[in-house]
């Protein structure tokens, strides 16, 4: 459980990141919070030369209200989000989900960013952005580029980032009284889900994002598709698991995963469709 | 007013819960200055013969001191429990073959933790792969033996009955394959030993529940008088039987020391502990139940395989622990049980809280359930039909177990009232009805588990005074959680009139208690605790007799009060002497004022109780929770209510997760795959609910305090509780037995295969 040796280095801005992944290639890891680079550092399974700490660039942490959207800092903590009002009144669903996070200690030190950079199809808060059709800023030594969420998951633990472009923010369209819903299944409370999905529903236009159902955090296209076209929740429910590819693992088969997306997915958009949960409950 | 049977807040709890407390890591003496760390290199595969290891590499790292493999230890192999095959003896570094993944295969000394992981990736052992046995059942066939020169990969075999007709006669008899799936101790500190030579001497510092038991085993395996050993147990951060024995990693310590001539220190990673310190459970078990229509059992077969891993250790010789408590409750004319303990090429199995017990009561309350089920009555009232009645104590089983003292009916229905059995039913129906997706399963087990066992134990303490009027108790015993400092002191307070805060406990050093043997098997108290009381006994004796030559009476003339510690002559109003005069006196005469007593009791003891579960199962994903847990248990008299429920909180919670989440696994090929703790689910609070604790007291006459063992009654009790309780979620659905845990694709898959499943 001790890491292979590496260099540490704090930078205490964007830019200074930037140039130090440039510096250092793709031997250099960014450190957020820690929480999945960490353990893996410490079974050895990353072995990274460098880390470059973004702890301390104040100027990625914030929840901003930019009027059709809320702007989110890469190294806003879980528990931030959890607690915002902002998002408590525009993006519930995310608040709430960011609340699901592991345990407090995660939730303290975890971040946005680091939840989405890196790519996890079992974590939470990237099924969350696909429901949202959030949009991600990412910054290279040529400047700011935004990436839909759409294309950002690309494999397992593969992201569109480049090895030297920093995630600096996340931009949730505001979803003010939709009805949403977040469905976690996991076997204790600190755990990662089993299964999961997020939803937002208006009418039949519904987004929704499934936890670990494939390689890399997954749409439930189908059944987007199937509400669109008219219908009903239990039957688009049933499309849940269509284009999923979910893995075996010692909590589940592929089949029993299949199973649980149709169950979950029909429950979100049955409690979305009642108004989902109030913002009070969040 | 005594302060026994009050809820005397822990002495302990400041320290550990602020400041912390000193574990092995966080010894720094003198004699350990300068110490050297140790890595031990593990086997990355199951079975395979070893061809070659390449060392070169890694004895050049930064900061190595040293790399051994087996060829250079000059140690004995550790003899096994005398009733093992001895040709299955595990060396100290693996010797030519592994035979699990995690065995150590080399040990490198290193300046620093950090040099020592580093270099460990830099010994290549050559392995040629031998075929791999993960399942027992594949073992007992004795195709691929993981010791030839054992001609067999038995270990143990025992027989109790060999009648083919056990079951003639029977109106009824049912019969199931059952698994008491294995699981990980898991103590928050993991193993961790430090080693030095002080003057010729061995001192060991060791996480371990028995420091004299290691200092035999050291001073047995160096060649040393036992005197020639010290073993300390500073604070010991949970054992739950993991911490009896003593393994090879901690064997070699002072080899190292010696050869590097350093003082060394190890401790493994939560990673290493969850592959190498052993494995609770294990046994592969078939029961078969028979008896009238009427409910009335008969006989009950108990047919144990027991996964003894790769080398026979405390695991393989459970099953006689589970064939002696094989009836539980229960009068059963006849019964029989055999067992096997066979090797596998997989983490050694240990003694794990309850140790023996906790499977036989799976077992018993299982077969109950299902003849239930058979004959279609409440299981309760089957339960109760067939209950060791209250005026048959002390009772003699079938099994030849003799339980000093009980009152199960009571047991049961104090835990119905509490519970509210009959709404609890009406509430189920009401769900079946309405056919609800949460459906509520309810589950009632009897237990009665064996203490200070199995045979009649005994334990050393001595209670000194001193002239400042202060007392200290040295114990036999070694805590790690249970709070003997809180349990001692408060029986020496109670009887000597000596305040709390100026009695001090000592245990766990050999060089500073003279005998013990440690803390297992729920027997601290009534053993080491008897020994405590009589010391302190003995104390007064002596004490009134120097009283009363200090007053000038007769010792029959001298009261003592045990409020405040003071001698006065009987029916006399002069102050009368205290602890620093008569201690004084003592010491002026030569001799401090001292007892040793070494306790012996007649008999092991058997606490029982009854334990309800009540759980919501979702009927769609599968998924359990435990909403209620009601426990009803008996260990004889309470001294303190507190440290009782704390025993009852962790084991009931430890024997609830073997129910609902926790499994050891391994792969085909004998890769473990729950060797951390985001894959292995140890519960944690937020999985279970507030449990209600019901109290009951049946005093046992084998000890002087009246005290049976509390420590493992809750993970006796609890785990079929609420398998039951799971099982019983789906009984409408035709559902009659589900093996643990009780994860959601289990639960879901039963549902999915019940004979009126409804494929939600
Ligand atoms: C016990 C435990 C339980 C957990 N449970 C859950 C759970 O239930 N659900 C869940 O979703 N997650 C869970 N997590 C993961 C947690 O949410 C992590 O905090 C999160 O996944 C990663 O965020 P981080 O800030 O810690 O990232 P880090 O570990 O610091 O980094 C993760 C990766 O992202 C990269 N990275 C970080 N920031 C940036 C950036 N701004 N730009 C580019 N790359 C970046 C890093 O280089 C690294 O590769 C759990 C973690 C633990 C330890």
């Amino acid at each position: 459980m001790i890491p292979a040796a590496f260099d540490y280095q704090r930078v205490d801005s964007v830019d200074a990141a930037v140039a130090a992944l440039g510096e250092h290639g793709d031997e250099a890891k960014l450190l957020a919070g820690g929480h999945s680079l960490l353990p893996l550092m410490k079974l050895r399974l990353a072995t990274p030369s460098v880390l470059i700490d973004l702890g301390r660039v104040q100027e990625l942490s914030y929840v901003q209200d930019r009027g059709d959207h809320i702007a989110i800092g890469a190294l806003t903590r879980h528990h931030v989000l959890h607690t915002s009002g902002l998002l408590a009144t525009d993006a519930p669903l995310l608040a709430h989900a960011a609340g699901q996070v592991g345990d407090p200690q995660v939730r303290h030190r975890g971040t946005l960013g680091g939840s989405i950079a890196h790519g996890d199809p079992a974590s939470d808060l990237p099924a969350v952005l696909l429901a949202l059709r959030a949009t991600l800023v990412a910054r290279g030594p040529e400047g700011n580029r935004s990436i839909a969420v759409d294309d950002f998951f690309v494999g397992f633990l593969e992201t569109a980032l480049r090895p030297d472009e920093v995630l600096t923010e996340v931009q949730v369209p505001k979803v003010t009284g939709q009805g949403w819903s977040f469905q976690k299944m996991n076997r204790r409370a600190q755990d990662w889900a089993i299964v999961g999905v997020a939803c937002v529903l208006s009418g039949t236009a519904a987004g929704i994002g499934l936890v670990n159902m494939a390689s890399r955090p997954l749409r439930a296209s189908a059944t987007e598709a199937a509400l669109a076209g008219g219908a009903s929740l239990a039957d688009a429910a049933q499309a849940a698991a269509e284009g999923a590819e979910a893995s075996a693992d010692l909590n589940a088969s592929a089949e029993f995963r299949e199973h649980l997306a149709r169950v979950l997915v029909r429950r979100a958009l049955e409690e979305s469709a009642a108004g989902g949960r109030s913002a009070a409950r969040v | 007013m005594s302060i026994l049977g009050n809820r005397v807040l822990r002495v302990e709890d400041p320290k550990l819960l602020t400041s912390g407390g000193t574990y092995v890591a966080d010894v720094r003496v003198p004699e350990l200055d300068g110490a050297a760390h140790i890595t031990y290199v593990r086997s990355t595969i199951a079975h395979a013969n070893i061809t070659g290891m390449e060392v070169d590499e890694a004895r050049q790292a930064p900061g190595v001191l040293g790399v051994f493999t087996a060829a250079d230890i000059d140690l004995g192999v550790p003899p096994l429990l005398p009733m093992f095959n001895q040709a299955m003896a595990r060396p100290l570094l693996a010797d030519g073959v592994v035979r699990f993944v995690g065995e150590p295969v080399a040990v490198i000394v290193s300046e620093r933790p950090e040099q020592g992981a580093d270099a460990s990736e830099l010994v290549w052992p050559d392995y040629d792969p031998l075929p791999v046995i993960v399942d027992p059942m594949e073992s007992a066939r004795d195709e691929v033996l993981l010791h030839p020169a054992a001609g067999t990969n038995v270990v143990l075999a025992l027989t109790y009955g060999e009648d083919p007709n056990l079951f003639d006669g029977c109106e009824v008899v049912v019969s199931e394959d059952i698994v008491n799936q294995r699981v990980a101790v898991v103590p928050l500190e993991s193993r961790s030993a430090a080693a030095a030579w002080v003057d010729g001497r061995l001192w060991q510092w060791s996480s371990t529940q028995n420091a004299h038991g290691v200092r035999d085993v050291l001073a047995g395996q160096y060649g040393l008088d036992p005197a020639a050993v010290r073993v300390i147990a500073p604070d010991v951060g949970g054992g739950f039987g993991a911490k009896i024995g003593v393994t090879p990693e901690e064997v070699l310590l002072g080899w190292l020391a010696r050869r590097v001539g350093r003082p060394v220190r190890w401790s493994e990673t939560r990673s290493e502990n969850m592959v190498a310190m052993g494995h609770g459970r294990g046994q592969w078990q078939k029961i078969e139940i028979g008896g009238r229509r009427d409910g009335t059992v008969e006989a009950y077969r108990l047919t144990i395989l027991q996964d003894g891993g790769a080398y026979p250790n405390m695991g393989a010789l459970l099953p006689w622990l589970t064939r002696v408590m094989a009836p539980g409750t229960y009068v059963i004319p006849r019964v029989e049980v055999a067992s096997r303990a066979v090797v596998t090429n997989t983490t050694c199995t240990v003694a794990y809280r309850g140790a023996g017990r906790p499977e036989a009561t799976a077992a018993i309350e299982r077969a109950m359930d299902i003849f239930a089920f058979e004959v279609g009555m409440d299981p309760v009232e089957v339960r109760r039909k067939n209950l060791i009645p209250a005026d048959a104590f002390p009772y003699t089983t079938a099994t030849d177990a003799v339980y000093d003292s009980g009152d199960y009916e009571e047991a049961l229905d104090r835990v119905l009232e509490g519970a509210g059995y009959q709404e609890l039913r009406a509430e189920q129906a009401r769900r079946r009805e309405a056919a609800d997706v949460v459906q509520m399963g309810i589950g009632v087990a009897l237990y009665v588990e064996i203490t200070a066992g199995p045979t009649a134990g005994s334990e050393h303490a001595r209670v000194v005074v001193d002239v400042d009027g202060s007392a200290t108790i040295y114990t036999g015993t070694s805590a790690h959680g249970q709070g003997h400092d809180t349990a001692f002191a408060t029986l020496v307070s109670s009887r000597l009139g000596i305040p709390m805060d100026k009695i001090t406990v000592v245990h766990g050093d050999t060089d500073l208690v003279e005998r013990g043997q440690g803390t297992m098997g729920s027997r601290s108290l009534q053993l080491g605790g008897s020994a405590v009381f009589e010391a302190a006994a003995e104390v007064i004796t002596r004490a009134t007799q120097i009283a009363a030559r200090l007053l000038e009476v007769t010792p029959g003339e001298i009261a003592f009060d045990d409020s405040n510690g003071a001698f006065r002559v009987a029916g006399g109003d002069e102050p009368g002497v205290g602890w620093p005069d008569v201690a004084g006196a003592s010491k002026f005469d030569g001799t401090p004022l001292a007892a040793s007593v070494d306790f012996q009791a007649s008999e092991p003891t058997f606490p029982f109780g009854a334990h309800l579960a009540v759980v919501d199962v979702d009927t769609e994903t599968g998924q359990v929770r435990l909403v209620r847990f009601v426990a009803v248990d008996d260990a004889g008299r309470i001294l303190n209510p507190l440290l009782a429920e704390g025993q009852r909180h962790g084991g009931i919670a430890q024997g609830s997760a073997q129910a609902l989440l926790e499994e050891v696994c391994f792969d085909a090929d004998g890769n473990p795959v729950t060797s951390n703790l985001a894959d292995y689910a140890a519960i944690s609070a937020t999985e279970l609910p507030s449990f209600e604790l019901i109290a009951m007291e049946t005093p046992t006459p084998i000890n002087p305090l009246g005290a049976k063992g509390i420590g493992e009654s809750g993970t006796v009790g609890s785990t079929p509780a609420v398998q039951s309780a799971v099982v019983d979620a789906l009984g409408h659905l035709g559902v009659r037995h589900l093996d643990m845990p009780a994860t959601a694709e289990r639960v879901w898959r039963a549902i999915q295969d019940a004979p009126s499943g409804k494929g939600a």
